[in-house]
């Protein structure tokens, strides 16, 4: 068996690459899909939220209020485009491919070719009605911003080293 | 430093390791079925602790997990013989680090935990974990690992749980980047099976938080910032020398500041999450030493820092603390439920090697003969130091850790050569702040990272 397997501090998940956050506040992938929140480009207090999820990429989009996007109905719209090119500048993009299991494409992938090789497959609407879900999620990483820092031990913390490698 | 030690084998760490391994093996499939009698996985276990006061207890929990019944109290049991196994590892290793650092550790046990935490939380944590350790890492899916959040949201607002749920967090992440786990090309089976013996143990109320057992009035000299993070949290935490007022002994001490983050804050934008809480920080980042009066500590040398108890003193070069003030130093006793390899992390001074770079970009210190290991992944991105800089250095502050195997040296700080000169590089220089171009770009874009964060939160958390 590899050092890696046997290894305390094998580097599991490499850490995210910094965004500018404007546009796509948050993006995750978790849940089988890749989900986030888009601002609203003309309304400062409303958010979309927004999925695609991994092999179907059965995609949705809805505001906070469950109100859907009108965008979205036959095909990505533009906070999910948004949300795939902000998931590929924060994961990379094979990251993302291998998350959503896309085939990718020749050559160097980006977020464009990502995008193009899901729409191919002319995926449906997404029924789960995770918006909620995925919406929560967002408001508990808000939540992370407002725990305070503790200078008491945490040995913990020896099991997670830094690592140079990106994403 | 008698480095030729730290290659030479140490009596009975294989059959440990053995155990432990058959034991993360069986983690992988999981404990859910009954397991054909080989004497392997949870058995090896109870035939490694056979002859400790957890025998009977860790004997009925490995056959209740062969026959696939284990429940609660018995994955307690097993992760209790895994702790232990690895305590006795961590204290051969140790025992060679004294041998070949020549510095002697403190006496005695250190005090033990006093705290009791919320126990329905722990309660639920353990379930997650139980339920982990029947699906086993190849039976992960989305449905299992989502059963965290929950948990570690309800824990991380309260600091005498903050160990636990930055420990799940940082697993869960872990576990949910790898879902299924029917796809993945390779599992961290022992890292998997250390974070979940360690999360099973700290559900055992009173399990964590070490009190403080006396102040420290006197000089502290900081060597260098080990910085850890995982995708929500970060710890940055100082390596010093105290050198009591009453003309007592100095000792090796540590202090640290830790904090969740949003996983978009990374980089040297880390910094400005820890540096409010923690002067130590910014002095560290200019070298200069600290007075303090009255600060808590424990037995484990962790100074509970508050600024209250400490103020800025006189200039002092970590090297020059390293070359005078660190061979004279006492080490600090460990905890019991400390005692674990990772954990291993002894400030050493290095000079008079032989920097090489092999061609698998490894880079070594070799010491009389002997070649170390230099793992220079562990050097942050959030400052100056770089592998580049650690491979042609002449001297070198760093912890000696041990992973995987074999001790390797996390560079803190070296010594190279620019120009001409002997120039000292630290990896935590910008812990109290740069004007150095590429830690003041991810510092601005931490800054904007969290405004936007914080206007939506202002906007949307509490309606």
């Amino acid at each position: 068996m590899s050092n890696w397997e046997r290894s305390s501090t094998a580097r599991v998940v490499p850490p995210a690459r910094p965004r500018k956050l404007a546009k796509v506040p948050f993006v995750e992938l978790a849940d089988g899909r890749l989900q986030g929140v888009v601002s609203s480009g003309s309304d400062i207090g409303r958010v979309y939220v927004s999925s695609v999820a991994a092999g179907s990429y059965a995609f949705a989009c809805s505001t906070n209020n469950n109100r859907p996007c009108g965008g979205a109905r036959g095909s990505f719209c533009n906070h999910i485009a948004a949300l795939v090119d902000q998931a590929v500048l924060q994961y990379g993009p094979e990251r993302v491919a291998r998350y959503l299991k896309i085939d990718l494409p020749d050559g160097e992938p980006d977020a464009s070719g990502l995008r193009q090789a899901m729409a191919l497959t002319r995926p449906a609407p997404d029924d789960a009605k995770a918006a909620a879900a995925v919406f929560s999620r967002f408001l508990r990483h808000l939540a992370y911003l407002e725990l305070a820092p503790v200078t008491t031990p945490l040995p913990e913390m020896q099991f997670f080293p830094p690592t140079r490698a990106a994403a | 430093m008698r480095t030729d030690l730290l290659t030479a084998p140490v009596d009975g760490l294989d059959e440990a390791l053995a155990a432990v391994d058959a034991f993360d093996d069986a983690l992988v499939a999981g404990l859910l079925r009954p397991r054909t009698s080989d004497g392997a996985g949870p058995e090896a276990l109870a035939v490694a602790v056979a002859g400790t006061p957890l025998a009977a207890r860790v004997a009925e929990a490995a056959g209740k997990a062969a026959a696939g019944a284990a429940g609660e109290d018995h994955f307690v049991a097993l992760a209790a013989a895994r702790t232990a196994l690895l305590g006795s590892v961590h204290d051969a290793l140790l025992i060679r680090v004294e041998q070949a650092t020549g510095r002697s550790g403190a006496e005695g046990e250190p005090a033990a935990p006093g705290e009791r935490q919320a126990a329905n939380l722990l309660t639920a944590a353990r379930a997650w974990l139980s339920d982990l350790a029947r699906c086993g890492w190849q039976g992960l899916d989305h449905d299992v690992v989502s059963g965290a959040a929950e948990v570690v949201s309800a824990m991380l607002p309260d600091p005498a749980l903050r160990r636990l749920a930055t420990l799940l967090d940082g697993f869960a992440a872990e576990l949910a980047a790898s879902c299924p786990g029917t796809a993945m090309e390779r599992v961290p089976v022992r890292r998997w099976a250390d974070l979940w013996s360690r999360g099973m143990m700290l559900t055992v109320p009173g399990a964590a938080g070490a009190p403080p057992t006396g102040t420290a009035t006197g000089r502290l000299l900081p060597l260098g910032v080990d910085l850890r993070e995982h995708a929500t949290a970060a710890q940055a935490q100082v390596h010093a020398v105290f050198e009591p007022a009453d003309g007592s002994a100095p000792r090796l001490v540590r202090a640290g500041v830790s904090a969740p983050k949003p996983d978009t804050v990374v980089g040297a934008g880390i910094w400005q999450l820890l540096r409010p809480h923690m002067s130590l920080l910014a002095a560290a980042g200019e070298g200069r030493s600290m007075d303090l009066t009255d600060m808590p500590v424990t037995d484990e040398g962790d100074l509970l820092w508050s600024d209250g108890h400490a103020r800025p003193g006189e200039p002092a070069d970590p090297f020059a603390t390293a070359r005078v003030a660190l061979p004279t130093a006492t080490g600090p006793a460990t905890a019991p439920l400390d005692r674990h390899p990772a954990r291993i992390a002894v400030p050493v001074f290095l000079e008079g090697y032989s920097a090489g770079t092999e061609d698998d970009g490894t880079v070594t210190f070799t010491v009389s003969g002997t070649a170390l290991t230099v793992d220079t992944d562990l050097i942050p991105v959030a400052g100056p130091l770089t592998p580049r800089a650690v491979a042609t250095s002449s001297a070198c502050i760093g912890l000696l850790r041990w992973d995987a195997g074999t001790f390797g040296i996390q560079p803190l700080a070296v010594e190279t050569t620019v120009r001409r000169k002997v120039v000292a590089v630290h990896a935590g220089a910008w812990a109290g702040g740069t004007e150095d171009k590429v830690g003041v770009k991810g510092e601005k874009a931490a800054t904007d990272t969290v405004k936007v964060l914080g206007e939506r939160a202002g906007r949307l958390l509490r309606k």
